[in-house]
């Protein structure tokens, strides 16, 4: 006896039925709710947005007496600990990765508890990491690394300020510690998935192992390193709790990296309670658009960076 | 175990001495004693599991980079222990080049930077040097006029076969005295095949060549000696139209004339 063709366990049968449903109404959702945020925060926004247009963005003043509320300090505190955060962070995170994925190979049992633990640093919950920061790190960096950065580099204006401890810097610090965590374990995830075959070849030609790990292991995982390090970064523009213990909350434009300042998140979290009249309250809720398009722009950013980076082919000679 | 006719009194490139190696607890290779003579091919054949490509693998001291793994006795290149402990295995491979089962081109560099990829680091940095060792290395792989006008592309957009001539001018390109072949042909398709036992008969002239394969009209199409393994165990070791005709042991012969394997 031959089997029907026109079984009863077609693709229209009820578990593809409801697996399809669910799925697609999940992807669906996600896209949704993207863009209500959007609107939600660009409605909410309106009446800053047509007070104060692009200077919004451009002007450095928030002041509630006159009612200007610009936050062009707190994008640049934004850019500025997040960059800090990355320069200090992803060698750090890179380095344990490498350590994690390819010098500790022969130790499987030492690596993985390591790794374990590198992935316990993510999930101490921010305002543990802000409250260390206030009262060890802080006081650190005002006594130790300041002054010495003061000595050194205070010819440049980055560093030319008064110790205080509570500023950029130290705040760039704190994201940076809270960004390793999830570079080097998503990176070392990555090296892990770096196939054996090129490291032999690589080995086969006479390399040593940091010949090895530079020239095949890091090039062919260059664009998930990028994917990590784009994650670590979104974590620093996105964090406020650690930040706003430690930056000084200062909403006028810092003048060097040891000044206290300001973040996107830290402006709404610090001024939430000070909103009285329909229009701090619309410019409040702008703060949010402005990170909500920020993050965004990164991610749009990074996504085209990889893809040209996966694209190109051709090399020069 | 006597050695072949042809070999007596030859000077070999490689020696090994009660060579033993294996993971933890494991040997995979029992004792190995065999002489590799200079510019000739010489084929290790065995059946799946038998320590032939764990063999190869401690000539150039890959063996050791697995994790658990060990090494006995004595592996001498003209002469020297390459396990000696004064011995950098980096200067160990500098001399032995190795070709892959699987091809393995650098997908992220071109075909040019491929196959200079030993030479830049061997600190090269002169262009002509190494345009001059590109071509060679290309030419002497048989894949210059294949690629010569797309030198740029990378090393990944080639066929299997394209790609596994690729590794082999990159193994060329360091002027190795020994090439190490882990089954160079298992995961192409005939007509390449036939393109790498082509030139791995051509590379004799200046190399010695040590080729693994479970392949046995392979072995006898390009090797001048065969030796079979068995159970990390050299069975026997002898010109290869002479171990295919005449099999000295019993294991050999039943294993040719595929009783086992």
């Amino acid at each position: 006896m031959t089997a029907s063709l026109k079984g009863s366990r077609r693709s229209g049968s009820n578990g593809d039925l409801i697996l399809k449903t669910v799925v697609g109404a999940a992807a669906i959702g996600i896209v949704a709710l993207l863009i209500g945020l959007g609107i939600e925060l660009t409605s909410g926004s309106w009446l800053s947005i047509k007070t104060f247009g692009l200077g919004f963005i451009t002007g450095s003043t928030w002041n509630s007496v006159t009612d200007t509320y610009n936050v062009f300090p707190a994008v640049i505190g934004t850019l500025t600990a997040s960059a800090l955060a990355l320069l200090l962070g992803l060698p750090i995170g890179l380095g344990v990765a490498i350590f994690l994925s390819e010098r500790a190979k022969g130790m499987r049992a030492g690596a993985s508890a390591l790794g374990s633990l590198v992935e316990l640093l993510a999930a101490v919950p921010s305002v543990i990491y802000g409250f260390w920061g206030l009262a060890v790190l802080a006081p650190f960096m005002r006594d130790y690394i300041e002054p010495t950065l003061k000595t050194y580099l205070g010819f440049t204006q980055l560093f030319n300020a008064t110790p205080i401890g509570t500023d950029l810097l130290t705040a760039g610090v704190i994201l940076a510690i809270m960004i390793i965590p999830t570079i080097s374990a998503v990176s070392r995830d990555i090296l892990n998935a770096v196939p054996d075959s090129q490291r032999e070849a690589m080995y086969s030609l006479g390399a040593t192992d940091w010949e090895v790990v530079r020239k095949a292991v890091l090039p062919y995982a260059r664009s998930g390193i990028f994917g990590a390090t784009i994650l670590g970064l979104g974590r620093a523009v996105g964090e406020t709790m650690a930040v706003t213990f430690v930056i000084g909350n200062n909403i006028n434009l810092p003048k060097s990296l040891l000044s206290p300042g300001a973040t996107l998140t830290t402006l709404i979290v610090n001024q939430f309670g000070n909103t009285f009249d329909p229009l701090s309250e619309a410019a409040l809720v702008e703060v949010g658009l402005v990170l909500f398009l920020l993050a965004l722009v990164i991610n749009i950013l990074a996504r085209v960076l990889v893809w040209r980076m996966t694209r190109s082919t051709r090399f020069r000679v | 175990m006597s050695l072949p006719a042809s070999l007596i009194g030859v000077q070999p490139k490689f020696e090994t001495k009660g060579l033993k190696a294996g993971f933890k607890s494991t040997w995979v290779l029992n004792g190995i004693d065999i002489k590799i003579p200079p510019n000739r091919v010489t084929a290790v054949m065995g059946p799946s599991g038998c320590g032939k490509t764990t063999f190869v693998r401690c000539l150039n001291r890959l063996h050791e980079l697995t994790p658990g793994a060990v090494v006995e006795g004595e592996a001498l290149l003209d002469g020297e222990d390459i396990y000696d402990r004064n011995t950098d295995p980096v200067a160990v491979r500098r001399r032995i080049g190795m070709v892959f089962q699987k091809p393995n081109p650098f997908p992220t560099m071109s075909i040019y930077h491929n196959v200079v990829a030993g030479l830049a680091l061997n600190g090269e940095r002169n262009k002509k040097k190494l345009d001059h060792a590109a071509e060679q290395s290309l030419r002497g792989a048989y894949l210059w006029d294949e690629v010569k006008d797309k030198l740029t592309d990378s090393g990944a957009s080639l066929s299997g076969g394209q790609q596994q001539r690729l590794c082999i001018a990159r193994a060329l390109a360091v002027e190795p005295e020994v090439i190490l072949m882990d089954e160079p042909c298992s995961a192409l398709d005939p007509t390449a095949t036939a393109k790498i036992e082509e030139l791995i008969t051509q590379l004799k002239k200046d190399y010695t060549i040590i080729i693994v394969t479970h392949n046995m009209q392979q072995a006898s199409r390009v090797a001048d000696y065969t030796t079979f393994f068995y159970l990390g165990k050299m069975i026997e070791f002898g010109e290869t139209a002479d171990l295919f005709e005449n099999p000295k042991e019993e294991l050999t012969e039943r294993y040719i004339t595929g009783k086992f394997g």
